[in-house]
This record gives structure tokens, C-alpha cells and sequence, in this order.
């Protein structure tokens, strides 16, 4: 972070890329304004000294909480199928997959 | 050039329990498309996950078995990619904080014990299916998230192996251990043992290891050694035409017999890992682990030990009786029913196995107790060894016990004095030339006579007390 | 306003009680209001007029026989759209979620139908709770009903407008930085976020999964406690929800304060907090004063850094959680036919909003390969030390007090250019769901124009029952809370 981090166009396609976004040219535009603009902002945590310090990733610790292994009967597949934008049989269609 | 493969295996194994890692959701496999989900295992907004109990217990199960340091604190952690079969977009899976480290396993090579370093065991939920049927789904695929959310665990090896036969040797260790365990059904066809093999070769005597290829799909113990063999060949070509090695994931195409490259896994991949907020991390109590380890299953190694030792089986039939642990577990039944453990081997070894020829002992209609019913009818002389061969067939065709087909067959032995000696009397009166020639010297004639009394009983007589009887009489 | 609309939770279940009216006509009249009054502030997505009639017969046949469920049973409630609800639509107010319609219920949605509330419908807000203004709604802006040319505030500001304009008795919201609490502010509504933990979040659509909370809105505070009573409380179904016990909130509500402690954190005393929000509060911190309350100066040191730490750890959080919306299994989706990757892209690309796609895209940068570490790991490093900031201060004093928004409602539009400055203005609540502390906004004036200012009462954890009696205490001796706008 101590080097700033440089946002150009081919940067945000990169992160779209990854996170499967297509961009109009006009809002890549825009958010690359607006990610190096935030980053700069974020930058100012470099100034926290977090030498020892352990990461939150829960607001308040819990218990590890269990649930017996007991199988339920599934969803109607009325309502698993529901909203599903295609249908191949009691399947989620999708386009064809090549591996 | 002469190389030296230096081979990893990360094999996933599915834990055996009735629900998935982090939903209700049954795990039973074989169902219709989508049949076996919930609102949690399709992803659908809102949705939490909720861990399962026994499949930690399974997955600590697997570590102490593998020798593992469990760790009393792990984490849950995001795993990014998009693809149909990953509902949520992630998996949830261990990533920096596994529940195991640093183990290994023993496996008996032909050169001797080898121990192969296991670097880490972690818990994961599987993806679903996608399906390309071109038959059914045209130029479409589909998806069946029947599979998804269902518990895994990952065992991965350090780099310590150094042939396909070694590979292959490890997959069967590792599968007969985790059956041992009951933490997997071992079942690769069905996909709840599966095996990706990291692959690279250097010359011999280097110390610097090659580039690795990542062996996808290896869906069956011929394959694993076939696919490293191919693989190991094809980049000993690669390196001797000058060209490199490219890291990449290659698919084992069983059909073709190679491997090739996956074109939709080239792009590289940035998981974006981080702790699921949504999951508290996993932390065992130091009870809760010794509690498992007090209760662990004897494992192959000890049960032969105990066979030899106690039971005093031979070697060859200890080590026949413990290669798979249903197996063992039938023989457990019987010798538990019936004190008899060197016939309950033979029995075991030559009649049982030969009749399921290489099928799961789940497909005999009999169990363990059956088999040590029949031993006791021998040995209590209710029936001779010859009927209880009948007696074998009939039960492994109806699966009916052995004490009601005796019963219901009249097969029970003829004990009863008197009446075997009117047998005998009656078949004597009929032969007086054959008692002359007997007497004479031709003591081979009492056979005879045995014959003519089991033909009479239909075998039921007892054959130890016909010939005592007989003795008697003819002398 | 007409007078039964204004009244409160409790007020309409002892009328309610005492069969001065049904569930049945109540029903109608928030139905018909909605009718009427909604085309102008928009807090509506989904109106469930049949439901709503069938629940409220059902609430007054119990009625008849004696078996009410309680205090809940027969009131007209409503539920922002981010509440699954099972055979209604449920969009979050996202066109990826347009036509979506979910399978279950809300852990919430079941304990509200249980205790016999009716369910008016859905309400507006911003896409994804991504936004503090709900301009960001893919669908339509929510106005406000104290001046229709400002902003109902966010996320949660059809929850707001619509307690406020008396189209509904109380409503849902949830709280990632703010948004139960700033549009509580701007509508002069109660607003309570509670404890981490203490309601189930199973079945409410994530935006960041470890600051996310479940909250009332209503008009008054014993409405909120009200509400509480029904929502709090353990649910197997969501790991993170506390196994601890849940008091009845109204119980101790009207208690006399006592010489608790409360703090002022110095640096909530900020020069871009408006003028007349900063004498409100002050005048407030006299109020405590004068009922025995010991002021306390306090500092909670990481302050400045809360904004950065939040919008790094709520965007991480929230592009996770948001790749499910893939058009695979359910939702919208756009299929230009160039394969699967672009199916992804396309129905991404135009399902979501420009603000989510901003927050995704930030998330996603602070989780990449080689900036892990300097981002999101650094922000929930800084996130222990402003959860480390509350427990010192928690050790001296009893309750936090400070504005909840450094501004009133303001116009459409006005704070729409800059991101940064939008993120800015939620300075004074985030840092509450960063510690997962429960947290209340009270009316606490008005300013000139007539706009509402709200106070913001934090404290300790599972202290909700102290943050609603300080609150309530407030409440008794000031009249804001009567105040209602006027008549659309």
C-alpha cells in the first residue's frame, strides 16, 4: 500500500474479469476514477501500527456451534426449480460446458 | 535423458454421513437430478451454513488414523471461482488453517515399508454436477447439485513419491485405512474417492524439482498408475525435444489413455480466499479429540498382528481376512458367535470371497453371525461338513439362516444310536458276502458300508458314529 | 395525519384489545393509505393486499376466541425487501433479483407471522443495501415524507418512510454501517440495531456477513422493544446467533435511569457535523444531566480510520456474497449466446447497479492475489482495535452518546458525485457494527426546515435493554416522537 496503487482501465478490467463483470466503457471509466480515489483514502490505515495485533473476521466471538447429522427429505423440486432461468430436465441448463 | 518423477497426490475423500457438510440435505447417492438439495445447497440468497457434527468427527477420525496433528483451532475460509456446479460463487473450505497437519502413512512396497509424509488434511464441501449429455441437453449443459455441500476431506501428500506403483500402492493404503476407519466408503466409480496427482520429473540426481502438472479426473485405482505413468512419458518427450514443461491442469482421458490440457482451467486462478464470516471458527476440545482417539478402529496393521498372535491364523490368512475391512468385520461376527477362528478363516477365505468374486460383502445376503451359526452346527456335530457346504449355497441364495434351513430341510445330523444301528443292522442282513470278505482281511469294505449308511440317511447320519458302530459290529 | 394512523404499536393493540377496532379495518386503512399516499414517497416494492386481508381475518377470529398472540397479533408491518418471504417477490431492489420469488422464509418473517402480524408488503431501499440515500434503488427513489425533495436516507429508507408517513406500524430494516439507524434519523423514527448475534440473519440477503444485523424500525421505543421481544433470540439455523438469554425488553423500559454513565466520544465532534445537529445533541447531553446522569468525556481513538476499515471490509464481504447471482440457479439472466463466461458477464454486467458493481469491484481488488495483506487483513487488524476502543470505554461508562448522522436529509442528487464523500457521511455509525455493539437512533429535533436530526445511543454488548431505556428515558421527556409529517 505504501506504493500507491495505480487504477487504469486495464486494471479494472482485470478485477471485472475476476469477478465476472462486463463494464460499459463509460462506467469502467468511472470506477476507475473512483477506486484510485478510495484506495488513496484506505491508504491512510497504513499509518495504524498493527504489529501484534490479531484480525477480526467475526464481530463477536461464538462457540462453534454444531448441527446433528440427521438428512432431511430435500426440496419439492417444484421449488428448487422455481425461478430457474432454463430448464433441461430436472436440471439447471446452462450454455454447454467445454472442459 | 533418464528422469526421476517426483509425484504429490491430493486425494478427496467423501465422509460418510447421512446429511451434508453444512445443510440437511441427504448425501445418499444415485438420486434424480436435484432431488437431494436445499435452499442451502442451491446457493439461494439469505442461506446459512450450519456444521455437521459427525463429519468433523469423521474428518478427526481420518487425521489420527493418518497420524496427523489435529489442530484444536481451524478456519472456514472462502474459496472463489465461478462455475455452474459452485452454487454460492465459493466453496467453503480450510485454507491457512487446516484441522490437520503432518502425518504420514506406511505402505508395504515390494522393496520394503515406505512412509509416504501426508502435509494436510482439510474439510471442504463438494460442487455439483454439470452434465453434458448431448443427447439429452443438446448444445446445452446441465446441472445437479445433488453432490454439492456434501462433506469432504482433502488429504494431501508431500512430494515423496516416485513411480506410478508407488501411487498406486498409496491409493489402495489410503482407501483400505479410511474403510478401516469408516470415515469413507472408498468408492471411486461413485466419486467419493478421487484423486489428483501433481506430476513433474527431473534428471536423476537433481536436486531442483521439474515444472508439475496437475492430473485431474483419475476416477478409478487402474488409472491412477496409468495416468502418472502416460504423464511422466509425455514430459520426459517434452524435456528430451529441448521444449519445456508447461505448469498447467491436465485431464486424464480414460477412453484415449493420455492426459490433456483443460482449456477452461488455463485461466489463472485468484481465490480470493478469506475466513467465512459466516462460520465461527472450528474449535475441538482437547476432549473431544482423546474421546475419538480412545475409539478408534483397529487399523490393518494391528488386526493382522492380533490374528497371528492371538488367533493364531497364519500370516497369509490374516492379511487376506484384513485387506478390507467389511471383511474383517464379517470375520469379527463370526468368530464372535462362534469360537472357532481357523475354520471361520477357511471359511471365510475359501468359500465366502470366492462366491462374492471381488463384489462388496454388502451384496452377500448373509451376515458374519450367519457364517458363525454354520461353523457351530459343524463343530456341535448337528450337521457334517459336506451338508454344511449345501447349507452354504442355500444361504447364499436366499440369505436364509443356516439353523432354519437345517430345520426346514431336515438336514439335521443323525445322532441317535438306536436308530443308526437299525440302519446298519438292515444294510448288514443285506451284504452277509461283504462282512465275509471283511472279516477275511478287506478292511477297505468298511467304506462300504459307511456309503451304503450316509446313501440310506441321505449323509444326515453322523459319520464319526457310523463307523465307530460299525467297527463294532463287523468285529 | 389521521389519528389512528399515527398512533403506535402499542397504542393500536390496546385499541385492538379492546375491539375498538379490528385488525380487519386497521389492515385497510394502512391498504388504502398506501394506496394513496405511496405513488409520492415510493417506500413500497411489493404490496400483498390479499395476504394482508387473510392474516388480519385471522387475527381477529383469534381475537374473538381469546387466543391473541400477544402485542404483535393483528398489526399492519411491513418488511424491507431484503426479507426472503416465501411465495412473495423478494429483489433486494436489484433487477438481478427482479422476478425472484424465494422458497422459504426469514427465520424473522416466521416469528413475525407467528406472533400474528400482518404483512403489509415489501419495502424500498438500496440495491443490495448498497447506499445511504436509496437513490440507489434499481427500481425507484424513496422520498421523503417530512419534505418530498430530500432523500429517505439508506439503506433502509422505504423502512423509514414508510413508519413515518404512517403506511405501515413498524418495519424491518437491517443494519450493515447505518442503514436502520441514518434513515431513522432523516425520518424521525426509532431505529435499533442490535448485538451481533442476537437476531438470526437466516434468510436475510447478505451485503457484509459479519457487520449485517436484523433491526426494528418504529415510532416509538417501547414499539422497538416490542418488536425486539418477537425478533431476538437464537436461531440453529445461523451459526453466528448467540446462544444468550433474551430478557423482555419492555419489561424494565419505563425504570428510572439512575446516575448511569454516559460518554461523549470526543471525536464525533467532527467540523463537518451540521450545526444544529451538534446543539441538538448538545441540548440532549443537558436532558441526561437533568435526569441524573453522569457525563462522561471519552475517546475512542480509531475513529478516523472506521470509514476506511469499513468500506474495505464490507466490500470484501459483499463480493462474496454476491457471486451467487450468477443467472444459473434462479434471478435474471442475460445470454448474448457467446458461451458460458460471457452468460456470467452479461447477466452481471446489467443485473446489478452501478453502485454495487463500484462496491464488488472494490471488494474483489482488496481480496486479489497481492493485495490481501495490505488491505483486507490490514482492515481487520484495524477492525480489533476499534472493537478494542469500545471495550476500554465500556470499562468507564454505561452508554455512548452521539449524532447519528452528521447531516439532515438532503436533497436528490446532492450527494451522488463523489463516492468518498457519500461513504464519509457514515462516519458515526459504522463503527458500531465494526464492534457489533447494539446502537439506537432516537429523534432528538428538528432543525429549521423542519427536517428531522436523530441521537445515536450505543452500548456494551446484549445491552440492548439499557440502550432502549436510556432511549426511552429521552423519549419521556421530549415530544419529537409525536411529531408526524404532515399529510402528503
Amino acid at each position: 500500500m505504501s506504493n500507491e496503487p495505480k487504477i487504469d482501465l486495464d486494471e479494472v478490467q482485470r478485477i471485472a474479469t475476476l469477478a465476472r463483470l462486463k463494464l460499459a466503457p463509460r462506467e469502467a471509466k468511472e470506477i476507475a476514477t473512483n477506486l484510485g480515489d478510495i484506495l488513496k483514502y484506505m491508504g491512510q490505515l497504513n499509518e495504524v501500527d498493527t504489529r501484534g495485533i490479531n484480525p477480526t473476521s467475526h464481530a463477536i466471538a461464538l462457540p462453534t456451534k454444531y448441527r446433528a447429522d440427521v438428512a432431511s427429505t430435500g426440496m419439492p423440486t417444484t421449488k428448487v426449480l422455481r425461478g430457474a432461468p432454463e430448464r433441461i430436465g430436472d436440471g439447471f441448463g446452462v450454455p454447454k460446458i467445454v472442459e | 535423458m533418464n528422469y526421476e518423477p517426483v509425484i504429490g497426490l491430493e486425494v478427496h475423500a467423501q465422509l460418510r454421513t447421512k446429511s451434508k457438510l453444512f445443510a440437511p440435505a441427504s448425501t445418499t447417492f444415485g438420486a434424480s437430478p436435484n432431488a437431494n438439495t436445499s435452499e442451502i445447497c442451491l446457493g439461494m440468497p439469505g442461506v446459512l451454513p450450519v456444521l455437521n457434527d459427525h463429519a468433523v468427527q469423521l474428518a478427526v477420525r481420518a487425521a489420527l488414523g493418518l497420524n496427523c496433528t489435529v489442530h484444536q483451532r481451524s478456519q472456514w475460509s472462502r474459496k472463489h471461482y465461478f462455475y455452474p456446479d459452485l452454487p454460492k460463487g465459493y466453496q467453503i473450505s480450510q485454507y491457512d488453517r487446516p484441522i490437520a497437519t503432518d502425518g504420514h502413512l506406511k505402505i508395504n512396497l515390494e522393496s520394503g515399508e515406505k512412509i509416504v509424509r501426508i502435509e494436510r488434511i482439510h474439510m471442504e464441501e463438494d460442487a455439483g454436477k454439470n452434465v453434458h449429455d448431448s443427447a439429452i441437453t443438446g448444445n446445452r449443459s446441465y446441472v445437479d447439485f445433488n453432490r454439492a455441500g456434501i462433506p469432504l476431506v482433502e488429504i494431501v501428500t508431500k512430494p515423496d513419491i516416485h513411480s506410478p506403483e508407488e501411487a498406486s500402492t498409496y491409493m489402495k493404503a489410503l482407501r483400505q485405512i479410511l474403510r478401516y476407519l469408516w470415515v469413507c466408503d472408498g468408492n471411486m466409480e461413485e466419486g467419493s474417492l478421487r484423486c489428483d496427482a501433481n506430476v513433474s520429473i527431473k534428471p536423476i540426481g537433481q536436486k531442483e524439482l521439474g515444472t508439475r502438472t496437475e492430473l485431474k479426473n483419475i476416477n478409478s485405482f487402474r488409472f491412477v498408475s496409468q495416468a502418472i505413468q502416460y504423464e511422466i512419458l509425455r514430459q520426459a518427450e517434452v524435456l528430451d525435444r529441448g521444449e519445456k514443461v508447461t505448469q498447467e491442469t491436465r485431464l486424464w482421458d480414460s477412453q484415449a489413455k493420455m492426459t490433456r490440457s483443460m482449456r477452461s482451467k488455463e485461466e489463472a486462478h485468484d481465490y480470493r480466499y478469506f475466513p467465512d464470516p459466516d462460520l465461527p471458527d472450528l474449535i475441538l476440545e482437547e476432549k473431544m479429540i482423546s474421546e475419538i482417539r480412545t475409539h478408534m478402529p483397529e487399523l490393518p496393521a494391528e488386526k493382522i498382528l492380533r490374528y497371528t498372535q492371538e488367533l493364531e491364523l497364519s500370516e497369509y490368512d490374516a492379511f487376506v481376512l484384513c485387506e478390507d475391512a467389511d471383511v474383517a468385520e464379517f470375520f469379527e461376527a463370526a468368530i464372535n458367535r462362534h469360537h472357532n477362528s481357523k475354520t471361520i478363516a477357511n471359511w471365510v477365505i475359501n468359500d465366502v470371497l470366492r462366491a462374492i468374486k471381488g463384489q462388496p460383502l454388502s451384496a452377500l445376503s448373509f451376515s458374519g453371525e450367519d457364517l458363525g451359526t454354520l461353523v457351530s452346527l459343524i463343530d456341535n456335530q448337528t450337521i457334517s461338513g459336506k451338508i454344511a457346504k449345501d447349507v452354504f449355497q442355500q444361504m447364499l441364495a436366499t440369505g436364509e439362516n443356516p439353523e432354519q434351513i437345517v430345520e426346514s430341510k431336515g438336514l439335521k445330523q443323525l445322532t441317535n444310536q438306536d436308530e443308526i444301528e437299525s440302519i446298519i443292522d438292515d444294510i448288514l442282513t443285506k451284504n452277509p458276502e461283504n462282512i465275509d470278505k471283511y472279516k477275511a482281511g478287506n478292511t477297505k469294505l468298511l467304506g462300504f458300508f459307511v456309503g451304503q449308511v450316509m446313501q440310506q440317511t441321505s449323509g444326515k447320519a453322523n459319520p464319526k458314529l457310523v463307523n465307530e458302530l460299525l467297527q463294532k459290529k463287523l468285529s | 395525519m389521521s389519528k389512528l394512523a399515527e398512533q403506535t404499536i402499542s397504542e393500536i393493540s390496546t385499541l385492538l384489545n379492546s375491539r375498538e377496532i379490528s385488525s380487519a379495518e386497521l389492515t385497510q386503512l394502512s391498504l388504502d393509505r398506501i394506496e394513496k399516499y405511496d405513488p409520492k414517497v415510493g417506500a413500497y416494492l411489493h404490496i400483498d393486499h390479499d395476504g394482508a386481508k387473510k392474516q388480519a381475518q385471522e387475527s381477529d377470529t383469534r381475537r374473538a376466541s381469546n387466543n391473541s398472540k400477544g402485542p404483535l397479533d393483528g398489526i399492519p408491518i411491513a418488511l424491507k425487501d431484503i426479507f426472503l418471504t416465501d411465495d412473495l417477490p423478494t429483489t433486494c431492489a436489484s433487477k438481478i433479483l427482479e422476478n425472484f420469488i424465494a422458497p422459504y422464509d426469514a427465520t424473522v418473517v416466521k416469528k413475525l407471522k407467528n406472533a400474528g402480524a400482518v404483512i403489509l408488503g415489501k419495502l424500498n431501499m438500496d440495491e443490495f443495501a448498497m447506499g445511504s440515500s436509496n437513490e440507489h434503488s434499481a427500481f425507484k427513489p424513496v422520498h421523503n415524507p417530512w419534505n418530498l425533495d430530500c432523500v429517505a436516507g439508506g439503506s433502509s429508507g422505504g423502512s423509514a418512510a414508510s413508519v413515518a408517513a404512517g403506511l405501515c406500524y413498524g418495519a424491518l430494516g437491517t443494519d450493515t454501517g447505518g442503514s436502520i439507524r441514518q434513515p431513522s434519523s432523516f425520518n424521525g423514527i426509532v431505529g435499533l440495531k442490535p448485538t451481533y448475534g442476537r437476531i438470526s440473519r437466516y434468510g436475510v440477503i447478505a451485503f457484509a456477513s459479519s457487520l449485517d444485523q436484523v433491526g426494528p424500525m418504529t415510532k416509538s421505543v417501547r414499539d422497538a422493544a416490542i418488536l425486539l421481544n418477537v425478533l431476538a433470540g437464537h436461531d440453529p439455523c445461523d451459526s453466528t446467533s448467540a446462544d444468550v438469554e433474551v430478557p423482555d425488553y419492555t419489561d424494565r423500559l419505563d425504570n428510572k435511569l439512575g446516575p448511569i454513565k454516559i460518554g461523549i466520544p470526543k471525536e464525533y465532534f467532527i467540523k463537518e457535523l451540521d450545526s444544529e445537529i451538534a446543539a441538538a445533541v448538545q441540548e440532549a447531553i443537558e436532558l441526561y444531566k437533568n435526569m441524573g446522569c453522569e457525563i462522561v468525556d471519552i475517546s475512542l481513538p480509531h475513529t478516523r480510520y472506521a470509514i476506511a476499515t469499513y468500506y474495505l471490509i464490507a466490500t470484501a464481504e459483499a463480493s462474496s456474497n454476491l457471486a451467487r447471482y450468477d443467472g444459473v440457479r434462479y434471478g435474471t439472466r442475460h445470454d448474448p449466446n457467446q458461451g458460458l463466461i460471457e452468460m456470467y458477464n452479461e447477466t452481471r454486467g446489467k443485473g446489478f447497479g452501478l453502485e454495487v458493481k463500484r462496491r464488488i469491484m472494490l471488494g474483489t481488488y482488496a481480496l486479489s492475489a497481492g493485495y490481501y495483506d495490505a488491505y483486507y487483513a490490514k482492515a481487520q487488524c484495524v477492525r480489533t482495535l476499534i472493537r478494542q476502543d469500545f471495550q476500554k470505554a465500556f470499562e468507564k461508562v454505561d452508554i455512548i452518546l452521539t449524532p447519528t448522522s452528521p447531516n439532515v436529509a438532503f436533497k436528490f442528487g446532492e450527494h451522488q458525485a463523489d463516492p468518498i464523500q457519500m461513504y464519509l457521511a457514515d462516519i458515526f455509525t459504522v463503527s458500531c457494527n465494526l464492534a457489533g455493539l447494539p446502537g439506537i437512533s432516537v429523534p432528538c429535533g428538528f432543525n429549521q426546515e423542519g427536517l428531522p436530526m436523530g441521537l445515536q445511543l450505543l452500548g456494551p454488548v446484549w445491552a440492548e435493554d439499557k440502550v432502549l431505556q436510556c432511549a426511552n428515558a429521552f423519549e419521556r421527556e421530549t415530544n419529537y416522537q409525536q411529531r408526524r409529517p404532515h399529510e402528503l
